[in-house]
């Protein structure tokens, strides 16, 4: 009984900001304007704007995601060797600017990248070429990889804490060299860690529309931005939100491996 | 982002019911007011406040679209409103809007100048819905330190010379609004082949487009970080104001002229409080104050006369003489497949 009222506040929560809100999006996906069940807004992923502008997002978001994952991995590993006190300032400093608006953050990318901008202000006081990259791919994928980084780091040191110091000791003892104990022992027990990370890091990636519109000059039609533009330019809520179920089959894959993957939900502890 | 679109139509719907609970009890003495952000000198509210002793509530909007759909559910009934010419258009068509009583609106007819109101016929036939709260055209905002030659048609910014320089409005219309226009065609055309033509040209200049933007055309080009750039004549004059070596030309084929105004919907449940706040803001003083603010064209004669710096007052660009150009052509209601095909093309020169 007491454990039920507990959970009042946060099953209300989720009533009114997941799940109402979730039905609402189905409810116009699977409707037209007059209110009449259709396909036609899911199957409107297959014409050639929105099959591109998803594989785009698609494109752009695995990139990320490996980049992130292998500044990650090494990163995660060091902070692991650490002692405790020193560690904690890295993870601190890591985690720092997240406490600034993400929003912010991007946009102070973009005058850092612009053409008369802090970088290039550098590098032609130094007589050094320009860096040509905003509003390309390129600087897309620099904005995904440096705000979801720590996503990918935390998980990840989160399982390589965890594996017993003996297991590693004992590969070693039984004739492993440091590779074979890495790809043997440390990479399999830290899985579930790596999939945690790389969902948390491709969701949010794949369905970005600001980082694309900030960084990218919104000359990279990514799917987020054609889900963000029925809203709130078009007007057609009813395609938006059709759109926007197809991707979610995207997310919900990526979860249930994540949840296959990682039983004991460690590597989601932070 | 899910979450995120399903958070916001939540607070959508929060907001809406929230509003409407005020709305119920309207005994108290209040005007609901929607418009655009940063689109009136905050002070003129305290003043009609002090004046009238009406509170106003006032919400604000990014997009005639984010508007439209709260306003057509019915749920938050707002009593003034000010949407863009062809939203006006749009409004009037789903029936929308009450008819405004100029009687009780001394100042409308007082202080907007005649051609506002002939302009404005564009979108609503006989000046029965709208007063003209703002107006302006669109044109090109280059830096004459990186364009050496005169600027006059919209096909510079097709030059290949500029390739990397230059800024196009996000936006669907607009957008489209360009393309046409160069070509000799209206705003508003819904003929096919024309718009096929004006979707390639869209594409063929994509590679020599630096960014897609809106408010930030501004920004980048004060900061002298793109050549030219297509922009609406209000923030033009602002950008001169911090960047003298801008100049703002509205193209020879013609252009976009727009008019913003008040509306009163159907549903608003403070009519007579709606009146006054719009009679308010036709005050020319409340005018002159607004102008200075938001530095966007009034088309209220009677501030322009009271404007003190000559050089504003006498402007090319806030005040171009509207009988001087025979190609300004204001924008129009589509209609949903209209609409629909605009947007249709516009996706797929933007996925190019």
């Amino acid at each position: 009984m007491n454990k039920k009222l507990l959970s009042a506040p946060f099953l209300f929560w989720s009533a009114l900001f997941i799940i109402i809100p979730l039905c609402m999006v189905f409810y116009y996906g699977l409707t037209d304007q007059t209110g009449a069940f259709t396909l036609e807004n899911i199957k409107a992923i297959a014409t050639p704007e929105h099959s591109k502008a998803l594989w785009e997002a698609i494109k752009l978001s695995v990139i990320s995601t490996v980049i992130c994952f292998f500044l990650a991995y090494p990163l995660a590993m060091i902070l692991t060797g650490m002692s405790t006190s020193k560690n904690s300032l890295i993870v601190l400093i890591f985690i720092l600017p997240m406490w600034m608006n993400f929003l912010l953050r991007t946009m102070a990318w973009q005058t850092l990248l612009e053409k008369t901008g802090v970088i290039n202000g550098i590098l032609s006081a130094l007589h050094l070429p320009a860096l040509k990259i905003i509003n390309t791919p390129s600087a897309i994928v620099l904005g995904m990889v440096y705000n979801f980084l720590p996503f990918m780091v935390l998980p990840i040191y989160n399982v390589l804490v965890k594996i017993d110091p003996n297991v590693v000791n004992a590969a070693r003892d039984l004739g492993a060299n440091s590779v074979q104990t890495f790809l043997k022992i440390t990479l399999p027990l830290s899985v579930p860690g790596i999939i945690s990370g790389i969902t948390m890091v491709f969701v949010p990636a794949l369905t970005t529309f600001v980082i694309s519109k900030i960084l990218g000059g919104s000359k990279v039609l990514l799917i987020g931005n054609v889900i963000e533009q029925e809203f709130t330019q078009t007007g057609n809520w009813h395609l938006g939100s059709g759109l926007s179920i197809v991707l979610m089959l995207f997310i919900i894959f990526n979860m249930v491996i994540s949840a296959v993957t990682d039983k004991d939900g460690e590597a989601n502890a932070l | 982002m899910k979450k995120l679109l399903a958070l916001l139509l939540c607070g959508c719907l929060s907001i809406a019911a929230l509003t409407g609970c005020g709305n119920s009890s309207s005994k108290e003495n209040v005007v609901y007011v929607y418009n655009w952000g940063e689109y009136l000198d905050p002070e003129t509210l305290e003043l009609f406040e002090q004046e009238t002793g009406i509170k106003v509530i006032y919400d604000e909007f990014e997009t005639n679209e984010i508007m439209y759909p709260k306003v057509e559910a019915g749920s938050s009934a707002y009593d003034v409103i000010c949407p863009s010419d062809y939203m006006v258009n749009k409004m009037i068509e789903n029936d929308l809007l009450q008819e405004i009583n100029y009687d009780h609106i001394p100042n409308a007819k007082a202080n907007i100048g005649a051609d506002y109101y002939r302009t404005a016929r564009d979108f609503d036939p006989d000046n029965k819905y709208c007063i003209p709260y703002c107006w302006g055209t669109v044109g090109i905002l280059y830096n004459k330190t990186m364009v050496d030659e005169p600027v006059t048609s919209w096909s510079i910014l097709w030059d290949e010379k500029y390739a990397g320089e230059i800024l196009m409005q996000d936006s669907v219309r607009d957008a489209f609004m360009v393309a046409l226009m160069m070509k000799g065609y209206s705003c508003n055309t819904l003929d096919e082949k024309e718009l096929r033509e004006a979707t390639d040209l869209l594409i063929a200049q994509k590679p020599l487009v630096q960014a897609y933007v809106i408010d930030q055309v501004r920004d980048k080009m004060i900061g002298g970080e793109a050549a030219l750039g297509v922009i609406y004549s209000g923030e033009a004059i602002f950008t001169q104001r911090e960047n003298p070596d801008l100049e703002y030309v509205i193209p020879e084929e013609g252009s976009n002229v727009w008019i913003d105004g008040w509306v009163i919907p159907k549903n608003a449940p403070n009519v007579e409080n709606a009146e006054k706040f719009i009679n308010f803001m036709c005050r020319d003083d409340i005018a002159l104050m607004n102008f200075e603010y938001i530095t966007y064209s009034t088309p209220n004669v009677a501030a322009q006369a009271l404007i003190e710096d000559e050089e504003i007052r006498n402007s090319k660009i806030a005040f171009p003489d509207l009988s001087q150009y025979d190609n300004l052509e204001a924008f129009k209601y589509l209609g949903t497949e209209g609409d629909a095909l605009y947007n249709k093309l516009w996706k797929e020169a933007m996925s190019n």
